[in-house]
């Protein structure tokens, strides 16, 4: 299991309520539930996916997080999860809007584009960048929204929405994001977890 | 729809039963079939309901008519629901002619067949009447629960009306209420029967001159109701039976009006005229949201059961939208439920062909369900 996922088990607590959106596989669901007996579902929009997962014994549903959303009620999930998908949403911050509705806290996670090796591509090759996190060229990227973990944080400081934890993974490494280590992070975090509510 | 009584296995219902339109009957017979071994634990048996046509005989040979069960793709030895591991039920619906009380059964008031005094019939009433099934077999608590089209209809009635005695539940390609269309399509099936002269207000039991050419054409018309445009076309196209050219008649010219006819009339030697018409108005009084205060949401409420809802890409009679919507209140009422939308051109029919993607997520689902359930007494 990545590293991301580990992170995300260890900043749930035990028997809440889940909600993964984009869950892939169930991979992190499986986890949930073994590790923490967390009531834990799932929405994906790939059928073969979906299949996997129901064939787990995991209550996942298919379809498209962008517009089914309206379906849960308010705070329905202790903590809802959206994994390296925000930036892949024709309306980021609709479908953010819904997360916080829908659940009491969220935890969404991003690929960040003002990792040194993105900055790098693009201002000495003067290429789109294509890494580890952001493995598609320019013309079959499924990323229409891109943003640093800078960008979000002051995104959510605007939106007035609360950040409970802010967490940055390079390669194996993890540490602890705030106002002041926020530039250098912003420089050396290939990706950002947020804990926000 | 003659059949021997020898091969029909029955139980009598002895509790008295008051039905949705007011009247009470008791002491009435319900058929049924089993497949499989009930475990000593028994937490394996699944309860599997049959839609508007079919009846108790889902897997290996219909004993009545000597084809297979109509559910035989999906049902039998390590077949997706597999009767070396689990134990299959399944009852013919109330009303209908499969050995379960129905139109044709006599009146014990005067030893004449019912017909049209049989009283009018519910899903809520097929639920209450086959629950005594369970009872029978001394089963608290059922693995699962099946059912394609009305039998997911019966099964989310069954789900409403006893929380606790499952496990989990498919509904496939179902609806909780029927929409003005289906309602359409049945009424089109009920008017083809009552205009055939030989139905005669359905006292037609004792010349045994049944209104077949109306049932034939009540069967031709749901029939295309069953398949896709796209599964039509690429199956007959404008393919001529056993001709070179047009005969500029009314005969069977095309393959497809050569099938229509065929499925037309095999249908009715099996099935009862009245029973289709007991049946098709049970679907269209189904409405399950009308049932609870709260709507389709108030009849999951704090339900433990696990759903899988499965649609079919290409059905139009019961499509995607209406498993939606069922999935839909199942969220809103905090339900624990898993959604498939499968791919396919095979239309409603879908779930009674082979058609792998389907029978693999119905077979992921009961087996990893299974192991679950097993581990939790």
């Amino acid at each position: 299991m990545k590293n991301e996922f580990k992170i995300i088990v260890n900043l749930l607590p035990a028997q809440s309520r889940v909600l993964d959106v984009g869950c892939g596989d169930g991979t992190l669901i499986e986890a949930l539930i073994k590790q923490k007996d967390i009531d834990s579902r799932g929405i994906e929009l790939e059928e073969n996916k979906v299949k996997q997962c129901i064939s787990k014994g995991l209550s996942v549903i298919q379809g498209n997080a962008e517009t089914e959303l309206g379906q849960f009620p308010n705070k329905a999930f202790d903590f809802v999860i959206l994994s390296q998908t925000l930036q892949a949403f024709y309306q980021p911050e609709n479908v953010l809007n819904e997360l916080l509705r829908i659940g009491k806290k969220v935890i969404i996670s991003i690929p960040n584009f003002g990792y040194w090796q993105v900055r790098a591509s693009l201002l000495f090759f003067g290429k789109m960048p294509v890494t580890k996190f952001l493995p598609d060229s320019w013309y079959n990227t499924p990323n229409l929204h891109m943003c640093s973990i800078k960008d979000f944080y002051q995104f959510c400081y605007k939106k007035k929405i609360r950040m409970d934890r802010i967490i940055g993974i390079n390669n194996e490494k993890t540490s602890s994001i705030n106002r002041v280590n926020l530039e250098m992070k912003n420089l050396l975090s290939e990706v950002g977890i947020f804990l926000i509510s | 729809m003659n059949y021997k009584i020898e091969n029909i296995k029955q139980i009598t219902v002895t509790k008295p039963l008051k039905l949705d339109c007011g009247q009470t009957i008791k002491d009435f017979p319900i058929a049924y079939e089993t497949y499989g071994q009930l475990n000593e634990k028994k937490n394996n048996a699944i309860l599997v309901f049959h839609a508007l046509s079919g009846d108790q005989f889902v897997a290996g040979t219909n004993p009545v008519t000597n084809k297979d069960g109509w559910w035989n793709t999906a049902v039998g030895q390590g077949k997706a629901v597999d009767t070396k591991k689990y134990f299959i039920i399944c009852a013919n619906v109330l009303g209908g002619c499969m050995g379960s009380f129905g139109p044709k059964n006599l009146d014990s008031a005067n030893g004449e067949p019912y017909g049209l005094k049989f009283p009018v019939i519910t899903i809520r009433d097929m639920i209450r009447a086959q629950e005594s099934l369970l009872e029978h077999f001394k089963i608290k608590k059922l693995l699962s629960v099946l059912g394609g089209s009305m039998g997911g209809m019966q099964l989310l009635q069954f789900c409403a009306l006893y929380p606790d005695k499952t496990f989990s539940a498919v509904p496939i390609a179902s609806t909780a209420s029927h929409n003005a269309q289906q309602i359409a399509l049945n009424e089109l099936a009920r008017q083809a029967i009552m205009s055939d002269p030989l139905w005669n207000k359905g006292n037609y039991y004792k010349d045994k001159k049944n209104p077949k050419n109306g049932l034939a054409v009540a069967r031709m018309a749901a029939h295309i109701t069953y398949m896709s445009d796209k599964g039509l076309q690429e199956r007959f196209g404008r393919k001529l039976q056993e001709k070179k050219d047009y005969e500029f008649t009314f005969d069977a010219d095309f393959q497809i009006e050569s099938y229509l006819r065929h499925q037309g009339n095999v249908f009715v030697d099996r099935f009862d005229a009245n029973s289709y018409l007991y049946i098709s108005r049970a679907m269209d009084y189904f409405d399950l949201s009308k049932q609870f205060e709260n709507g389709l949401v108030g009849a999951f409420q704090n339900h433990k059961t696990k759903f899988l809802i499965i649609s079919f890409s290409s059905d139009w009679l019961y499509p995607t939208k209406n498993s939606k919507d069922i999935v839909i209140a199942l969220n809103a009422s905090g339900a624990n439920v898993a959604f498939a939308e499968i791919k396919t051109d095979k239309g409603h029919d879908s779930f009674l062909v082979n058609e792998p993607e389907f029978l693999e997520t119905l077979k992921g689902f009961l087996d990893s369900n299974f192991e679950i359930f097993k581990n939790e007494k």
